[in-house]
């Protein structure tokens, strides 16, 4: 054991069995982070807090909800919503915080796409912020759930049965994942359970993964510079500020992720007291029925894309069943991100600026998802159909020609 | 500037995203219909004729008392709520009230013939016939003293709660109007107002927001336009009390609202002194390394 002197103080005390001033160095003041980053950098922090807030808001929540199908939408409109003292606050932060931390993560991740931070030595940061939205994905569905309105019946109606699609399991997986033949009372109950406890501890956790992956390859700037942060830190911690290419986390990263979290705040409290129906579907506000199916049923606006790609082949080609097209597009659009830094083949990390193919690509899969955003909530008929079609379609080829075209850089540049 | 460069574009993408989503999907899923219309021209009303009260008292409470009560006129309820519900399919309203809440051409108009006012014809064929009997064989000149009674007798001041109760509470309940005691559910029993209606009209407690203002205006004012065939009658309401029944499903169904216009603007204000400390705290600390 350690030698352990009488400490003169309680910080003494703690750093004596804590090692609390080495800790802090490691993960604040020592942590380095290059100069060169623009506000996009502190959409980490910002994700970080908007996680806080809903963390926080849906214990409160919690409080008063009743995870039963007799209770639960009476819990959530009535008993929430206008007998809770600012029960309705803690409702409208919860709801506009689940929809705003999508835009956050699309934003960090097309970020990171652009800047190529998942390449070379930084898979693992990539592969871990995708783990992290798929089970963000997990939790905001499961949370969908739980007002028990009708397209919170719908949607989970809708996406319990895709897992049907699988082969030989499928059927006996719907109803595993249902916990009944129907979405009913159990399924509420289980998905209470998973939004409120399991894919809470499991995002902490890969938070911490998250977090954890950046130390060693240290995050990418905007230049996707190759910094050599030992040479640069002793420049900065004897002084030499202006010519060291890096900056701690605390004091200097953080104050411009809290500047640029003022003004996110701002915006997202002014979504919360004056424009939170964006994020509250008015369908949802008819208590669910199971014999009545809404004239459309579609996901919240962060899935629309994927739930486009899934519908938009809608014709059966030979024997295969558009249904069966459609949900290997689904699964093959939300497992080929996690691919990327294994379909990107520049040998090189470039901003996309850097690589003319690659910029136009990156571009293109911008448009296209929005489209398929914007057309996944539309009726799919007519016209509809076949934009969402090409689209999904268009989806797919760009996934599948990218190792041709970033090869194709890498070339042009001489590498 | 390059940052504000990168923010606008951002800020480009995300309004894009957000008006695709939003504002272009509603107009392509909710197609527009026209504003509502209170003076209810299409109807065959008073043709411009003036009733005389007293002579339509005589009339009414020979022809209508049989069914309707009168309270404030001294013609009680005969039977409660579930034997008339089963006698007529539906509770028959009380008409004390009658003269205020509904639209004088549309009231003549429906005592010659309630399915044709109400536009709810199509539910009453193959023998099927509305609960109210029509009185088109009555002089056009007594329909308007009965509409004159009716005016006469109606109370000047009505709260927004006592006009949704009599404009619409024998068919909808609104239980959040009174969670606790459940006196806002339905006069008309469960199975009565069932077989009547075909289903169960729709509580109303969250139609504020599940519906919006406009659409509950334009729908209250003539429920075709948004859903053709259903049995919703026309109920034929001013524009005034149609407001107050609008205003009372507000004041249930999102009465926190003016909480929350209060709230708002000193979180904003906080916030904003939040982000300016922000700023000036990164300014500092930046200074250093450039």
């Amino acid at each position: 054991m350690a030698k352990f002197e009488k400490a003169n103080s309680v910080g003494e005390w703690l750093d004596q069995r804590l090692n609390l001033t080495a800790l802090n160095k490691v993960m604040m003041t020592e942590y380095w982070i290059p100069k060169n980053i623009n506000f996009l950098w502190a959409m980490g922090v910002l994700l970080a807090t908007t996680f806080g807030i809903l963390v926080i808001s849906g214990l409160f929540l919690m409080m008063y909800y009743k995870p039963d199908v007799n209770l639960a939408f009476d819990s959530v409109n009535y008993t929430i919503m206008q007998e809770v003292a600012y029960g309705w606050l803690f409702r409208h932060m919860h709801g506009v915080a689940a929809s705003v931390v999508f835009l956050i993560i699309y934003i960090h991740m097309f970020t990171g796409i652009y800047y190529g931070s998942y390449k070379q030595g930084r898979e693992m940061i990539w592969i871990s912020g995708m783990l992290l939205f798929m089970t963000f994905s997990a939790a905001g569905f499961s949370g969908y759930m739980l007002p028990w309105g009708q397209m919170s019946y719908w949607a989970a109606m809708v996406i319990t049965n895709l897992f049907g699609g699988i082969p030989v399991i499928g059927d006996a997986l719907v109803v595993w994942i249902r916990g009944d033949f129907n979405v009913a009372d159990a399924t509420l109950t289980r998905f209470f359970m998973l939004h409120v406890f399991l894919l809470p501890i499991v995002i902490m956790g890969l938070i911490g993964l998250h977090f954890y992956t950046l130390r060693i390859p240290h995050v990418n700037n905007q230049d996707s510079d190759e910094v050599d942060f030992d040479a640069e830190a002793e420049k900065y911690l004897s002084g030499n500020k202006k010519e060291s290419q890096v900056i701690p986390f605390w004091p200097v990263f953080i104050s411009k992720d809290l500047a640029v979290l003022g003004i996110f705040l701002i915006f997202y409290f002014y979504l919360v007291f004056f424009h939170y129906n964006f994020a509250m579907d008015p369908v949802n506000f008819d208590p669910a029925d199971n014999m009545v199916t809404p004239a459309h049923i579609y996901p919240e606006w962060y899935f629309l894309w994927s739930y486009e790609v899934l519908r938009g082949f809608f014709f059966d080609v030979g024997p295969v069943k558009a249904f069966d097209i459609g949900l290997a597009a689904f699964g093959f659009a939300n497992a080929i991100f996690l691919l990327l830094p294994f379909l990107d083949r520049d040998t090189q990390i470039l901003p996309a600026h850097k690589r003319p193919k690659f910029f136009i690509w990156f571009w293109i899969l911008m448009v296209d998802l929005i489209v398929l955003t914007v057309y996944g909530k539309l009726p799919p008929t007519g016209i509809n159909a076949w934009v969402g079609f090409f689209a999904a379609t268009a989806f797919i080829i760009l996934f599948l020609i990218l190792p041709i075209i970033t090869k194709s850089d890498a070339k042009k540049r001489g590498a | 500037m390059k940052e504000l460069k990168i923010l606008a574009v951002v800020v480009v993408l995300t309004l894009i995203t957000y008006w695709g989503v939003e504002p272009f999907a509603h107009s392509q899923m909710h197609p527009h219909v026209e504003e509502p219309e209170y003076s209810f021209k299409d109807v065959d009303g008073l043709n411009g004729l003036t009733g005389n009260a007293e002579a339509g008292a005589v009339l009414v409470q020979s022809n209508c008392t049989a069914c309707h009560s009168i309270e404030s006129q001294g013609f009680p309820k005969l039977m409660d709520d579930a034997s008339s519900a089963a006698a007529y399919g539906v509770v028959p309203p009380d008409l004390g009230t009658a003269g205020k809440l509904y639209n004088a051409d549309f009231l003549a108009a429906f005592i010659k013939d309630p399915a044709t006012a109400t536009k709810t014809s199509h539910k009453f064929v193959d023998g099927k016939i509305h609960p109210m009997p029509g009185y088109s064989w009555m002089q056009p000149q007594e329909i308007a003293d009965m509409v004159a009674y009716l005016q006469s007798i109606a109370p000047e001041e009505m709260t927004n709660k006592e006009v949704f109760t009599n404009a619409c509470q024998r068919c909808h309940s609104i239980k959040y109007g009174d969670m606790q005691n459940g006196t806002m559910t339905a006069f008309t029993p469960v199975e009565n107002i069932k077989s009547y209606m075909g289903k169960i009209p729709p509580d109303l407690s969250q139609y504020i927001r599940s519906r919006g203002a406009s659409y509950l205006h334009e729908f209250i004012n003539d429920p075709q336009k948004h859903l053709e065939g259903t049995a919703m009658p026309r109920v034929g309401l001013t524009q005034d009390a149609e407001e107050q029944v609008v205003a009372y499903m507000k004041e249930v169904g999102d009465s926190k609202a003016d909480e929350r216009a209060a709230l708002g603007p000193k979180f904003l204000i906080y916030l904003v002194i939040f982000a300016i400390f922000a700023w000036l705290w990164k300014v500092k600390q930046w200074r250093d390394m450039h």
